[in-house]
């Protein structure tokens, strides 16, 4: 069974419709890219997935169990969110977010206990944000800031990691930054990963396949090669592009022409 | 003489025991031993308040006289203390909880620093209530004006929540607006109050709408300590969720907070134990922002140990300000809202310079 089933999902925001007979499936270890153009409803999707939004059609299913259907403690403990930054109204220190991950494991009463505390430890290891544990967020820079949203989001123990353009504010060392830890999570503790984004070339660099939305419908799907093409990108942004090979790495690049 | 040393002590206690404790306290992690060992500290710092404040005022009182006459109940200083001044510290104390608990609530739920208790309007509609009974004569009455000025704000709660309706997406700002909107019509409804009343009503009109802790009788005060009881122990259970809520509504969602529910919950509950202390105390202003952000500057942000601090640091205030509010003028009595407003604003711009600009924004 995959991990996560999109099964023919719309939606709409009250009388236009924003996603189309979306239908997709993930299976654990994926490392999913998913493109587009400004409203072709990217964000839409990723919180439909997260259970934010209920579609209207269709149904996302979370190993067989309609997401709409669990509480959000639960739905909390499989599926983590690392979103854009947003400033916090009050000082809270990088130790107190990266516990908030532990929330959705923590009944109403109970404070975070030791095991609470390895596994916060564990993540801002993974992530090198120990070191700042008892610094205000306010204080870091967007690099940081990044870094320890992943590291709640694994605090959390997820099963599947929604990225919701983490990177867009980001310079090329950090995006790059971002993108390796990531994909280390991915590759050797199997993490699911699932990233929108913006940035073309880098989701063909990090992703094992992208789906490529166009007015709310899937409009290219599968392997980053067989999505990544001149003809596909310039269908769905209307832009003329040049496609390529990285010549390091072999994936497709795409250049303005 | 004795009365200035009394203030002295009045004000140094809280004082140093909170600057001792911002150097010890800062930037630890919030543990259920921090949480009871910051809450024994503050409840003894508010023992030690309300103790002077019980010896301070026109009569003087003899402490070992007092103490060691216990069995004659019937003696003056004795009716004194247990008669008139503790009971008015018992309500000076749940109308300080109250305030700045709901404070740090609004502030919370709102993600606004400058959120008060009443800054979705209740204080209007109260004051609205209470200058009608007034005027009214209802003061005579022993639950008149406390009864209107909760049916006010009960109003108002209601009318600002039915404006703001059901929107998710930008209620905060719709339910600020609407509240900003309710005071500003209700502010112009006393004025068309006031202006109609007789010289002897405006009295007990400005002393309402500044707060005074005179108003109320024993059994008043003991309904609204349970109302703040109970308020209280339904904030505290979601104190870890208004943490999330801080952080933003969709991500409190994908840390597992029910945010609809939650919201809910928690507005009615700090508007609830709000409307209860203002109809027993009138509009004490500046309690409810200052506290809040006192106890966040020196114990930090975390709601698990900010809502019991500010609720005992709010008690100790208002009892304090109160003491200061009857006595600093002889026999006659100053409102406390006037006290409150003089030592809370400058108090106020001096921690927001004092503090390092990383620690605290606004």
């Amino acid at each position: 069974m995959p991990l996560l089933n999109v099964d023919n999902v719309s939606f709409r925001y009250g009388e236009q419709w924003v996603l189309r007979g979306i239908d997709f499936a993930v299976e654990k270890g994926d490392f999913l890219g998913i493109i587009g153009p400004n409203g072709s409803g990217k964000t839409t999707l990723l919180r439909v997935i997260d259970g934010i939004l209920a579609p209207q059609e269709g149904a996302v299913l979370l190993e067989g169990t309609e997401i709409g259907k669990l509480r959000r403690e639960a739905l909390a403990r499989s599926v983590a969110v690392v979103p854009q930054y947003s400033a916090l109204a009050f000082p809270f220190s990088v130790e107190e977010v990266v516990l908030m991950g532990r929330a959705p494991h923590l009944g109403r009463w109970r404070f975070e206990g030791d095991e609470d505390n390895r596994i916060a430890r564990k993540a801002m290891e993974m992530t090198d944000t120990l070191g700042l544990a008892a610094r205000d967020m306010e204080s870091l820079s967007g690099g940081e800031r990044q870094r320890v949203l992943i590291a709640r989001a694994l605090a959390q123990e997820p099963r599947l990691m929604l990225l919701d353009e983490p990177t867009a504010f980001l310079d090329i060392r950090h995006q790059v930054d971002f993108f390796d830890r990531i994909r280390s999570l991915n590759r050797d503790r199997g993490l699911t990963v699932i990233a929108v984004t913006h940035d073309i070339n880098l989701a063909a660099h990090y992703c094992d396949r992208i789906i490529l939305l166009k007015d709310g419908r899937i409009g290219a799907a599968g392997p980053v090669d067989a999505v990544i093409t001149e003809e596909n990108i310039r269908k769905a942004y209307e832009t003329r592009v040049m496609v390529d090979r990285h010549p390091g790495t072999g994936s497709p690049r795409i250049t303005l022409t | 003489m004795t009365r200035f040393f009394l203030f002295t002590f009045l004000l140094a206690v809280p004082a140093i025991v909170l600057s001792v404790a911002s150097k010890i306290e800062t930037g630890k992690a919030v543990t259920p031993l921090r949480v009871s060992r910051v809450c024994a500290l503050l409840f003894g710092v508010f023992l030690a308040v309300a103790a002077i404040a019980a010896i301070t005022g026109p009569h003087r009182i003899d402490l070992l006289s007092l103490l060691r006459q216990d069995g004659a109940a019937a003696s003056p200083e004795h009716t004194i203390v247990f008669s008139v001044r503790i009971p008015r510290i018992l309500l000076a104390a749940i109308v300080g909880a109250t305030l700045s608990t709901a404070g740090a609530v609004f502030q919370g739920l709102l993600r606004n620093p400058l959120a008060d208790p009443y800054i979705l309007g209740i204080s209007g509609g109260a004051a609205v209530g209470a200058v009608l009974g007034i005027i009214a004569g209802l003061d005579f009455l022993p639950f008149g004006v406390p009864v209107l000025a909760f049916l006010g704000s009960l109003i108002t709660i209601v009318l600002v929540f039915g404006v703001a309706g059901k929107r998710r997406e930008s209620q905060s700002g719709t339910l600020l607006l609407s509240g900003v909107i309710v005071n500003a019509f209700c502010t112009a409804a006393i004025m068309f109050l006031i202006s109609t009343a007789s010289g002897t009503r405006l009295h007990g009109i400005m002393f309402w709408l500044m707060g005074d802790l005179g108003l109320a009788d024993t059994s008043q005060t003991l309904l609204g300590g349970v109302a703040l009881l109970a308020g209280f122990i339904v904030i505290y259970l979601h104190a870890r969720a208004l943490n999330l809520l801080v952080i933003g509504e969709e991500q409190a969602l994908q840390l597992g907070v029910d945010v609809e529910k939650t919201r809910r919950v928690l507005f009615f509950a700090a508007s609830f134990i709000t409307a209860a202390a203002v109809s027993l105390s009138g509009l004490i202003g500046f309690v409810g922002l200052l506290v809040p952000h006192l106890i966040r500057m020196i114990f930090g942000s975390d709601f698990r140990l900010l809502l019991p601090a500010s609720f005992l640091f709010g008690a100790t205030f208002l009892v304090a300000a109160d003491t200061l509010a009857r006595t600093a003028l002889g026999p006659s009595e100053l409102p406390v809202g006037v006290i409150t407003a003089l030592f809370g604003a400058p108090f106020f711009i001096y921690l927001l310079k004092k503090t390092e600009a990383g620690r605290c924004r606004f």
